[in-house]
């Protein structure tokens, strides 16, 4: 008896531990992995998911100047904004401002990168020169522009005025300021988008041009049928960012017009900046936070779905 | 292949006017800030070049303070970003665990919210946590990169399964293995990810104009609005060289980094 | 009991299909026991869960005694070999041959002995600073191995170590690993595709398709007596002759081609009333002698192999191929005759699969050899 008890045991208990132990690790890595995403899921926590629920919450109230939550208005916030010309025109100028900004920076973009992906002598130099708007940040842009659009001693009045053309106000022409803040964020955001697009064109394959030169194909032919297509995974990603950039600008605004004049660049950011800082109107700023937040929901949502129909992956 | 030469003049000459239309706003700036401000106002060529601008700027603001802001709260956002996204994407690439998926698209959910929209409470927190005016309020919220994390993660998956298998087998845990293995074998994508890092902390414009009131660690860019303003109609001279101090870093950076990042930018986005 | 044991193992990915099923086995201590199939066959698979890099989802795997199914890695005692070798790519080859000392926190003095040993042992004691991507394909696999022979692991484990060399280095290294095996008294586990390795290195092989044993043996056994018609289509090369065949009065028709007397005592009781399938080896199909069971047949290619000579010849439906010693001027469309004796047959059930009967001349063969 004495003998066999032991025997038996040693067979059977591993058996019932190792259940127990492999249940154990489950859980033991599930709080490694846990514990590897909690600084990032924390972060995110606290300064993104939070502040956006927050946001939506604020976007129903009154505010104190303190942002504290006074008299709960229900749907009014979002009444008043929509009814508002200011907001409309702030919807207005948003909207314009993509479309201004987006289409003419990516094709400027891909001109300068299709010209910069062939192999010449000094090739690198002008990568470089092309590049280099990168680097330089939102205010000194604002600040170079905001010379050159300078009314009297600004460098492209000066140009206008020595071919005989009348001098613009840029930045407080009504007609004219969205434009001036357009050409300062595309000139602004060149740099970037050459950059990934011509990461995007180098990663084509050579010997996709190497047999069309067998097959005697032109120059245009190529880029048409070759470059446009393979480069679409880039050029999707570059257009959803490029958007997703102009719907966030502020930088350029506050240094080269502060939202004016006539209210003609309050783009929505600036918009909501003003609502919430400099009138206190933290209510209302939300509600008009809310609506950029859903726009670029829907942005993005378009473009994955559109991304998936038209682009051409390998 | 070769070209013809007439082909290759055209590219020359496309490129050259390109390179001098997208260069010379920078170009018009930094030859303003040697000049004297009387050349600039007449629009005439300049007379004479000095770096009098620069003793100005230097002279009339505390840019060396705002310089060394920048530095820090670059510093430390990169070095942040570097430690978090690392971290998340090792926890992606090399760790099973349930609702690892789930995770992960909460992190693709992040690059839908904009900064911008979830900026008022974002201020409030800062303000009841005290830290405005503090080095943690313009960078702790911006750790947590989702950008950095699938940059990282696209890079983590290229490292070989078997190396994470036969450390295993060697006894060496998860976190040793991050440290010692990965985050070495990673290197290069790690410095892109920094530079980028860098670069964009180092441009921020939004943020550290809400959470700084003063100069205790007010950023550049926002000193530089701050010359701006103050000098705007009398010395473009000295606005310019402020404004060229500002992008002197960047510009390094860029040069230096040209080829990782546009490979780093590349990769992180398209995959 | 073996040193490992494997009862009735099973492995399944989202508890669904099998990717392996009833895996019974035991290998002994010192053993070089070799895991050969295609690929999907779960060998890897199984590897893998002996190592404890995947879970085992049904069964007992013991390892000198103790139940070790729980078990991470690191308490398995065991060192592996990876194909692609599995070298930190940061570190040098000395770093990389310590790696695994270091993460057990062995002492430095012991270390460098273990180094210098190892490193003598492989010929590596040039190569010590370089990186790996410094090396040679060859010089890599070795600070492979060399990494799980300094690990002192009594058990070592090698999945497809030689398939990312060229043939003439991985005709080398298969000796190599053979004799160190030999040399440290180790136990092997090693995993292949390829049946040449299989039959040269193991001294005992088993051959897995679908999850599913199809037998385990010493390699003359599995090439003589295979079980079935995938072993013996899966060992040797080239590949064993088949043909459909049945008896017809005394006579044995293969693929409704050959017409092979059957004499009484080979007849045997169990041949009878069965859809059979008969496996010939091409070194047993010689040229044809005035004897029983000649056979004229047309050469549809020859493949001149310098000490000897493969023909190719259609019997029905099927190609099979004869293997000459020496060199046979023939060519394309010649008759030659060629001898196909029941003795040298394997006769397997159709419907099954499975050997009915091995060669026999085989048999006689195994006598002479003891």
């Amino acid at each position: 008896m004495n003998m066999s008890n032991p025997m038996i045991e040693s067979t059977e208990i591993p058996e019932i531990n190792y259940e127990s132990v492999k249940r154990k690790q489950r859980i033991r890595t599930f709080a490694k992995g846990m514990l590897f995403l909690l600084p990032s899921l924390l972060l995110f926590g606290v300064f993104l998911f939070y502040p956006l629920f927050k946001t939506l919450y604020l976007s129903f109230f009154l505010t104190n100047a303190r942002g504290e939550t006074t008299v709960f208005v229900g749907l009014q916030n979002y009444l008043g904004m929509f009814a508002s010309p200011i907001f409309h025109q702030s919807m207005k100028s948003t909207f314009l401002f993509v479309l201004y900004t987006v289409p003419t920076t990516i094709i400027i973009a891909l001109f300068l990168a299709v010209l910069a992906n062939e192999k010449l002598k000094g090739i690198g130099f002008f990568r470089t020169i092309f590049t280099s708007t990168m680097g330089i940040s939102v205010a000194a842009a604002s600040v170079f522009w905001l010379y050159l659009f300078h009314p009297s001693i600004g460098f492209i009045n000066g140009i206008l005025e020595m071919i005989g053309m009348e001098s613009i106000g840029w930045l407080t022409d009504p007609k004219w300021a969205l434009i001036a803040v357009a050409v300062t964020t595309i000139w602004m955001n060149l740099g970037f988008t050459f950059l990934v697009l011509l990461g995007g064109l180098q990663s084509i394959d050579s010997y996709l041009y190497e047999s069309a030169d067998i097959d005697g194909a032109s120059y245009f032919y190529k880029l048409r049928r070759i470059t446009i297509p393979m480069l679409s995974p880039t050029l999707f990603f570059v257009i959803t960012v490029t958007i997703i950039n102009a719907f966030q600008t502020f930088g350029q605004i506050d240094i080269l017009t502060q939202g004016g004049p006539q209210n003609t660049t309050n783009l929505i950011v600036y918009s909501i900046y003003r609502e919430a800082f400099t009138n206190y109107q933290f209510g209302t700023a939300s509600a008009q936070a809310i609506v950029l937040f859903v726009i670029i929901l829907i942005m993005t949502i378009i473009q994955f779905k559109l991304g998936e129909r038209k682009v051409h992956y390998q | 292949m070769t070209m013809p030469i007439s082909k290759k003049i055209l590219f020359y000459f496309l490129l050259s006017i390109s390179a001098l239309v997208v260069f010379a706003p920078a170009l018009l700036a930094f030859v303003m800030s040697f000049m004297d401000n009387k050349d600039i106002m007449t629009g005439s060529l300049p007379q004479s070049l000095s770096f009098d601008n620069y003793i100005k700027a230097f002279e009339q603001f505390p840019l060396l303070k705002y310089l060394l802001n920048s530095f820090i709260v670059a510093i430390a956002i990169t070095i942040g970003q570097l430690i978090l996204s690392s971290l998340a994407a090792y926890a992606f690439v090399f760790l099973e665990f349930k609702g690892r998926d789930l995770l992960f698209f909460l992190f693709i959910a992040t690059m839908m919210v904009p900064f911008e929209a979830s900026i008022i409470p974002n201020f409030h927190i800062i303000r009841d946590l005290g830290w405005i005016d503090q080095y943690p309020g313009l960078t702790v919220p911006f750790f947590a990169t989702a950008f950095g994390t699938f940059l990282l993660r696209q890079n983590f998956k290229q490292i070989p399964k078997e190396l994470r298998e036969a450390s295993q087998i060697a006894g060496m845990g998860d976190f040793k293995f991050y440290l010692k293995v990965v985050l070495p074998v990673a290197k290069t994508s790690l410095v892109t990810l920094g530079a980028y890092g860098f670069l964009t902390s180092w441009n921020m414009y939004l943020w550290p104009l809400l959470s700084t009131t003063n100069d205790t660690v007010r950023t550049v860019q926002i000193g530089l609005k701050q010359l701006q303003t103050q000098e705007q109609l009398n010395d473009w001279g000295v606005i310019m060289s402020g404004a060229i101090i500002v992008i002197i870093p960047t510009m390094i950076l860029l040069f230096l980094g040209q080829k990782q990042l546009q490979k780093g930018l590349t990769e992180g986005a398209i995959k | 009991m073996g040193y490992i044991e494997l009862m009735d193992i099973s492995k399944s990915y989202n508890k669904q299909s099998d990717v392996l099923n009833g895996i019974d086995l035991q290998i002994e201590k010192g053993e070089f026991f070799v895991l050969v199939g295609p690929s999907g066959s779960g060998k890897s698979t199984l590897l893998r869960m002996i190592a404890g890099l995947e879970d085992i989802s049904g069964g007992t795997l013991k390892i000198n005694g103790n139940i070790v199914n729980h078990l991470p890695p690191k308490d398995r005692n065991l060192s592996m070999v990876f194909q692609n070798y599995a070298l930190y790519p940061h570190l040098t080859v000395e770093q990389n041959i310590l790696f695994g000392l270091n993460a057990k926190k062995i002492d430095k003095a012991t270390q460098k002995k273990r180094l210098l040993e190892t490193a003598e042992m492989m010929g590596l004691s040039d190569l010590l600073k370089r990186k790996p991507r410094e090396l040679s394909g060859g010089q890599r696999q070795r600070v492979a191995l060399a990494r799980a022979v300094v690990s002192d692991a009594p058990l070592c484990l090698m999945d497809e170590p030689l398939s990312n060399l060229d043939a003439k280095l991985r005709a080398n290294m298969r000796i190599e690993i053979r004799r160190l095996q030999k040399k440290l008294g180790l136990t092997m586990i090693y995993v292949t595709h390829d049946q040449v390795e299989a039959m040269t290195m193991g001294d005992r092989i088993m051959v897995l398709n679908d999850g599913i044993i199809q037998q385990v043996g010493e390699p003359i056994a599995l090439y003589n007596k295979p079980s079935n018609l995938f072993v013996a289509t899966f060992i040797g090369s080239p590949k064993m002759n088949l043909g459909k065949a049945k008896l017809k009065e005394s006579n044995l028709v293969i693929e409704d081609v050959f017409t092979i007397p059957f004499n009484h005592e080979q007849i045997l009781a169990k041949f009878q009333n069965r859809q059979l399938v008969v496996g010939i080896r091409a070194e047993h199909i010689p040229h044809g002698a005035e004897k029983d069971g000649v056979q004229t047949v047309e050469i549809v290619n020859v493949e001149q192999l310098g000490n000897e000579t493969l023909i190719s010849f259609e019997v029905g439906s099927k190609l099979w191929t004869a293997k000459w010693l020496g060199q046979w001027l023939v060519g394309v469309g010649d008759r030659v005759p060629v001898q196909i004796s029941v003795e040298n047959m394997c006769f397997f059930d159709e419907d099954t699969g499975n050997l009915i009967q091995a060669a026999t001349s085989s048999l006689k063969r195994e006598v002479v050899a003891i």
